[in-house]
């Protein structure tokens, strides 16, 4: 009997709930914040669903409902997308070391 | 491009954002982290244009839509102050709940264009899977708003509760149960809306009962319910990079909320069940007004510095509020000109989400190595000669030791009443946001500083 794709896609689920778990618990405290704003970011890779979305249609009818839906979406995760990863970047580039010859 | 080699270039991606999460266990490899996440996306979004592979007029729409959300997202993430992110990150989790909302009912209206049947005619497991995503997405949302509204104080942070609020709730989910269910077997486009509306009341319902204090609980949550929308919409479309992201996503979210509440002492389910410090605030404000105090004035303070061989700081919320972090660094910088030694002490929930303090000690320049965690540095406090009070309150608690009563009783707290003296900058002497009064107010070897934070260290500076 074959195996039903569905299945597939839950382990892949499943494993990534594990990885991560592991790679967080490794996420030192300090970094918390920059965490929250990355994965804020990472997950608005809902944009690929969006996309589609927007994309479903011919010419002759661009904005009808559903690809309608598809480009708001795209607009909102996009403001997610740029917005996270550059606070985060903002964020992480003010983290520094000691510097040696502090007078 | 083919279904099989996109599908591959979607687990590349999935495997950079792993990547990105790894690179933050330490700030060396933080910004290269960062930058994997930025590829991933890339390869996710062209993978995407050219699997649809149509470049016609919607394209260019898409395009500017693109464009224009980038343009908003950039701005923002420029203009920010630091000490507004946990306003903005509570803002972005809504705008992911949103689109999830978006792309689950675009898949709804025209499962055609996804594979996954014809309207009215969804695969059953599609549905479900729709359902889950557009669900969450909408508690997501609607809890993200409140929470935005709550930190920025357009709304009171106390918490709101009411009678029958949890047979309410309950009520709720089990029709969310029930709706899917007829859902699933009737097809019917109005019970997907429907869904939609009561999962959008549901997320307003759990984030009103929960208070100012418990926010950072909220924000992990909040970030882990988005993750779970994404992996929701991500089998709805098959999409593995959707899939991992979600579970990355939802399960760093549930940690950092477990952390939050470990940092409390409190379960989680207390947490949402809301309501805390709403009860006991008056009488204890009552019963504990005149016991005496002593304050004092910058002179003071800059005296018992300047005559000290360390320091140990235990920023909080107040210090982001007052905006206090770059003054404090100046301040700082004059003791260790005077050899004094400084450090300072965050305490897991200091502040209004996981990490905040660090971030505003690393805006103002405050190298990362002299900055210490609460498992770290709470040995020190007892062999050094003053600890400096900014803007915490309930994290410095000796209460939460000794007084099984307390409503805090058992939360870690940072021991600063073992240092030779205790500056405590403060407004007032207002208990914290759980309501409870700080004994360490009216030690032997505390001395109270009444002022706004920002001032009070400029002025402390200016005397050292």
């Amino acid at each position: 009997m074959e195996i039903d794709p569905f299945i597939f896609r839950l382990s892949i689920f499943i494993l990534s709930i594990f990885v991560g778990y592991y790679v967080v618990w490794s996420v030192t405290p300090s970094l918390h914040t920059p965490l929250m704003s990355v994965t804020n970011a990472i997950s608005s890779v809902i944009i690929v669903g969006a996309i589609i979305a927007a994309l479903a249609n011919n010419d002759t009818d661009i904005f009808n409902s559903s690809s309608l839906y598809g480009y708001f979406a795209i607009l909102l995760a996009a403001i997610n997308i740029f917005g996270g990863f550059l606070v985060t970047q903002r964020m992480l580039a003010m983290y520094k070391k000691k510097k040696r010859k502090d007078k | 491009m083919s279904a099989n080699l996109s599908a591959s270039f979607y687990l590349v991606s999935g495997v950079l954002f792993i990547l990105a999460l790894r690179g933050l266990s330490s700030p060396e490899t933080s910004r290269q982290g960062n930058i994997f996440g930025i590829i991933g996306m890339v390869i996710a979004v062209g993978v995407t244009f050219l699997s649809v592979g149509n470049f016609s007029t919607g394209f260019i729409y898409v395009l500017i839509f693109l464009a224009a959300g980038g343009s908003i997202g950039a701005f923002i993430a420029y203009r920010i102050p630091m000490t507004a992110m946990p306003e903005l990150v509570a803002g972005f989790h809504s705008l992911v709940g949103l689109a999830a909302v978006f792309v689950a009912i675009s898949a709804f209206i025209n499962p055609g264009a996804f594979n996954l049947g014809e309207p009215g005619n969804i695969k059953l497991a599609s549905l479900i899977e729709m359902s889950i995503g557009a669900a969450v997405g909408a508690i997501t949302f609607s809890g993200s708003v409140i929470a935005f509204l709550k930190l920025q104080g357009i709304m009171s942070g106390a918490p709101i509760t009411f009678k029958g609020q949890h047979f309410l709730n309950a009520l709720i989910f089990i029709s969310i149960i029930t709706l899917t269910y007829f859902l699933c077997s009737t097809q019917n486009s109005n019970l997907f809306w429907i869904l939609i509306g009561i999962s959008f009341l549901v997320g307003f319902l759990i984030i009103i009962p929960i208070g100012g204090a418990d926010m950072p609980v909220v924000i992990s949550m909040l970030n882990s319910y988005s993750g779970w929308a994404a992996a929701g919409i991500g089998f709805t479309l098959e999409n593995s990079a959707l899939i991992i992201t979600g579970a990355l996503v939802g399960s760093s979210g549930a940690i950092l909320s477990y952390i939050m509440c470990k940092g409390m002492n409190r379960s989680f389910f207390n947490v949402i069940l809301g309501g805390f410090g709403a009860t006991e605030q008056d009488t204890l404000n009552k019963t504990k007004e005149q016991k005496p105090v002593k304050s004092g004035n910058a002179d003071d303070a800059a005296f018992l510095m300047k005559n000290a061989s360390s320091v140990i700081i235990v920023p909080g919320y107040g210090m982001a509020v007052a905006q206090a972090q770059h003054a404090l660094r100046e301040m700082v910088d004059t003791l260790k000109k005077n050899d004094i030694k400084v450090s300072y002490a965050i305490h897991p929930v200091a502040g209004r989400m996981p990490g905040h303090m660090n971030v505003l000690l690393a805006e103002a320049n405050v190298p990362y190595d002299e900055v210490f965690e609460l498992e770290e540095i709470n040995n020190d406090f007892a062999n050094a000669d003053v600890a400096f009070v900014i803007g915490a309150n309930d994290v410095t608690n000796p209460v939460a030791k000794t007084d099984p009563q307390s409503p805090i009783y058992g939360m870690p707290v940072l021991d600063v009443e073992k240092c030779k003296s205790v500056l405590f900058v403060k407004r007032s002497l207002s208990p914290g946001y759980a309501g409870i009064d700080n004994d360490l107010f009216y030690k032997e070897n505390t001395l109270m500083l009444f002022a706004d934070a920002k001032k009070m260290t400029e002025d402390i500076t200016k005397n050292l």
